[in-house]
């Protein structure tokens, strides 16, 4: 450590590891996670959502998981949430439709309406 | 990358370890192997997150849900329900009559509260640099060292208003611009930490929480003043506060923080830990540094002060524990800010332990200048079991007890001294109406007469004549003239003796006897202790139309002092009791009563034996 520079670098690195505590989110992905979420499959999505992230570092995308949404015909269902935009929700994900989800909605920025069951509260 | 998506914070401070903290850590490790779940989930061990009474306490993110009181039979519940279906256990929450408090942030305890010392304690993981530096940490250190002169870091705590946190409320720049100017070959720094205060916990709970925030803070002001060597003191007993100021060392020194041309300026640092013997004493600066030098922890006069001839003879500068937290996030969010909180002289925030008869027990820390009421009520929760309040001590030891007519005093340094109490170092004592003022100023005498180091003999004789008197008043022996005798004394001691123990050990006989001069009256005058407490001036009385004769007092009386038959009901033979209170205790229908006042008889028997010894009290 020489200088302020290096400091930062360092505190970068360690913020992300901080993230969930209130750091820098942009956005948060909810899985819900209720009995027949789980029982569609709702655990798979939800790792392949934290591998997708993880593997292209992106520091500020959150997953957490709520309860029973009552969209079980649509299970698994999945909230994406960003500051200042109406949220829209997946539903019928599968560890695929979660790939794509990624790589065109959290990193691209364009909702995938195929999946698309809800948009706004 | 890893998996995670929780972070798990497990307080591991004191408090909730001995409620069974590690414990808890263990199981939830154990459950989330079980499930196979344990990548995704960060388990991190905290310092204290303040309401100690509550423990073992968690917080778990993103969401910040915050639980309380967790046993190991509720892990396997947590991980099901919370972490893997996403539903935070009710049960486990905070709550009052009305609400429940899922949010850490939402819960009462927390609102009035503004963290700068604790800004990170129960946040972050203390053995995790990396985890303090995610958080701004050593920031404000590479800042001072690369753009500033010492003279400039001393300005900025002298804007700041920042004044020690150790009790004295001392002007920090001042100390540091003595020894700054001062011309020396060495100068030095030390951290005291000695903490004797019974009950208090404050800066154990930072140096356990967040070491390196007070390393960061102790090197600014080495820059400062000129140091290259510092001392933490730090108390035998807090062995983890020392365990985790020597693992912050030894990682800052790994990554260049500390040692040579730290941040490749002219700055070298260097620091060691010595613990201390316990004696609260050690705690005075000047004995603290004859601690340090391998001597007696005995104060030696002031003048010369530790700034112009200190460890070894050389300027050193002695701050407190909660002085050095405060430092980095002057330097970082800035002078003014910190300026901000507080009252006119009183400036930023402070840290108090609370205990006693108060709902939330635990470490806070509230703006200067907030009122004792809000103190108490709203960040304590108020008084429990829904009795009154009585009294507050602030300050330690020889700190002073405040009343109901109090409530509204704002907590400064100037508003608490104006009326017999002092900021001390922020231990804060709550009592209800059941305690006997007379008593607790004798616990507290008790404490520093133990605890004087009898060097200089206005603290060693005349606390021990003090407490003698007092003594003699919770025994029913009490004269007329006793309590100026009080005074007298008090004053004297506190202007004759030579270090600050004995200076302010008087502090609680005064300030009780200025506030609650009828309950001394009381004892004194008319044998009575209203509050039932001191067992002379109080007797058992068995209220014959309850009574239902069942014997079972006369039978669990070791004395064999209470008679009587069914029909009689039964009676005490008051000379003869020892109070034990047996009988209160057994009795099926609560016909035992505790009643003020020396008994008739007792004063009777007494008045003849004075008669028959006149010489003798
Ligand atoms: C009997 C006695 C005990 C003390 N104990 C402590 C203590 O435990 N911790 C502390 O910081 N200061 C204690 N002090 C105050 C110190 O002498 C000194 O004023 C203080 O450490 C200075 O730091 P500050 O300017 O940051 O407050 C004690 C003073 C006296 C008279
Ligand atoms: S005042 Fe008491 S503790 Fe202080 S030096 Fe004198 S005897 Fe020792
Ligand atoms: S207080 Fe104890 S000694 Fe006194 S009457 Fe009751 S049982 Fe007997
Ligand atoms: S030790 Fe856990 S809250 Fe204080």
């Amino acid at each position: 450590m020489k200088t302020l520079a290096d400091l930062k670098k360092i505190r970068e690195k360690a913020q992300e590891e901080m993230k969930f505590r209130g750091g820098n989110v942009r956005i948060k992905i909810v899985v819900g996670m209720g009995t027949s979420g789980i029982a569609m499959g709702a655990r798979e999505v939800m790792k392949t959502f934290l591998e997708e992230i993880s593997n292209r570092n992106l520091t500020d995308v959150l997953v957490t998981q709520t309860g029973e949404k009552g969209l079980s015909s649509m299970e698994p269902v999945v909230d994406v949430i960003e500051d200042g935009k109406a949220k829209i929700t997946y539903g019928n994900m599968n560890p695929d439709k979660v790939k794509k989800v990624v790589v065109e909605h959290i990193v691209n920025g364009r909702t995938v309406s195929d999946y698309v069951v809800a948009t706004g509260d | 990358m890893s998996l995670k998506r929780i972070d798990l914070l497990i307080c591991c401070g004191s408090g909730c370890v001995s409620a069974g903290a590690l414990k808890i850590k263990e199981r939830f490790h154990e459950v989330l192997n079980e499930k196979g779940i344990s990548n995704e989930i960060n388990i991190i061990e905290t310092g204290c997150m303040g309401p100690c009474d509550y423990g073992p306490v968690m917080v778990i993110y993103p969401e910040g849900i915050f639980y309380k009181a967790v046993t190991p039979e509720d892990v396997s519940e947590i991980v099901e329900n919370h972490f893997i279906k996403g539903r935070p256990v009710q049960r486990l929450m905070l709550h009052d009559e009305e609400k429940t408090f899922a949010a850490q942030k939402d819960v009462p305890f927390y609102q009035k509260q503004v963290k700068v010392a604790l800004e990170n304690c129960g946040y972050i993981d203390p053995e995790s640099l990396d985890e303090y530096i995610a958080t701004g940490g050593y920031e404000a250190l590479g800042t001072v060292l690369t753009t500033m002169t010492p003279q400039q870091a001393i300005d900025v705590i002298k804007e700041s208003g920042l004044r020690g946190r150790g009790g004295g409320g001392f002007p920090t720049h001042a100390k540091w611009q003595m020894v700054h100017d001062a011309k020396s070959d060495e100068k030095y720094i030390i951290c005291n930490g000695d903490e004797g205060d019974p009950g208090a916990f404050m800066d154990r709970s930072i140096l356990e929480g967040d070491p390196h925030r007070i390393l960061e803070g102790m090197m600014i002001a080495a820059y400062a003043i000129g140091a290259t060597s510092g001392f933490f003191y730090i108390r035998a007993e807090y062995p983890l506060a020392i365990k985790r100021i020597k693992h912050a060392i030894e990682q800052a020194k790994a990554m260049g923080l500390m040692g040579e041309s730290v941040f490749d300026s002219k700055f070298s640092f260097d620091a060691e830990v010595r613990t201390g013997a316990g004696a609260f004493v050690c705690g005075e600066e000047t004995a603290l540094i004859h601690s340090i030098e391998g001597m007696r922890g005995n104060p030696s006069p002031k003048p010369p002060y530790p700034s112009t001839s200190g460890l070894w003879g050389k300027p050193t500068v002695v701050n407190n524990v909660e002085t050095f937290a405060n430092v980095p996030s002057i330097f970082v969010k800035g002078a003014k800010w910190f300026a901000s909180m507080g009252t006119e002289l009183s400036k930023g925030t402070k840290v108090f332990a609370l205990t006693g008869d108060i709902r939330n027990t635990g470490l806070v820390e509230v703006p200067m200048g907030i009122t004792l009421r809000e103190l108490i009520f709203d960040v304590g929760g108020g008084i429990i079991g829904g009795r009154k309040f009585k009294a507050v001590q602030l300050g330690g030891p020889s700190g002073g007890c405040l009343t109901i007519e109090h409530l509204d005093v704002g907590v400064d340094y100037e508003s608490l001294k104006a009326r017999g109490a002092m900021m001390g170092s922020g231990g804060v004592i709550v009592m209800n109406d059941q305690n006997c003022m007379v008593n607790i100023a004798k616990y507290f005498m008790d404490f520093c007469v133990d605890e004087s180091c009898g060097k200089c003999s206005p603290c060693r004789i005349g606390l021990k004549q003090m407490y003698d008197i007092l003594e003699r008043i919770v025994h029913g022996y009490g004269k007329i003239g006793d309590i100026e005798e009080l005074q007298r004394l008090g004053e004297a001691v506190s202007r004759l003796s030579l270090c600050g123990l004995g200076q302010s050990a008087p502090n609680p006989v005064l300030s009780t006897i200025r506030y609650f001069r009828d309950e001394y009256e009381a004892h004194i005058r008319d044998h009575s202790c209203s509050t039932k407490v001191c067992l002379a001036l109080m007797h058992f009385d068995i209220d014959k139309d309850n009574c239902i004769g069942c014997s079972l007092c006369a039978r669990k009386c070791p004395v064999n002092c209470i008679t009587g038959s069914r029909e009689e009901k039964y009676t005490i033979h008051q000379l003869d009791c020892v109070k034990c209170g047996n009988c209160q205790d057994v009795c099926p229908v609560k016909a035992v009563n505790r009643v003020p006042g020396m008994h008739p008889e007792e004063k009777t028997k007494r008045d003849t034996l004075k008669k028959q010894h006149p010489h003798e009290d």
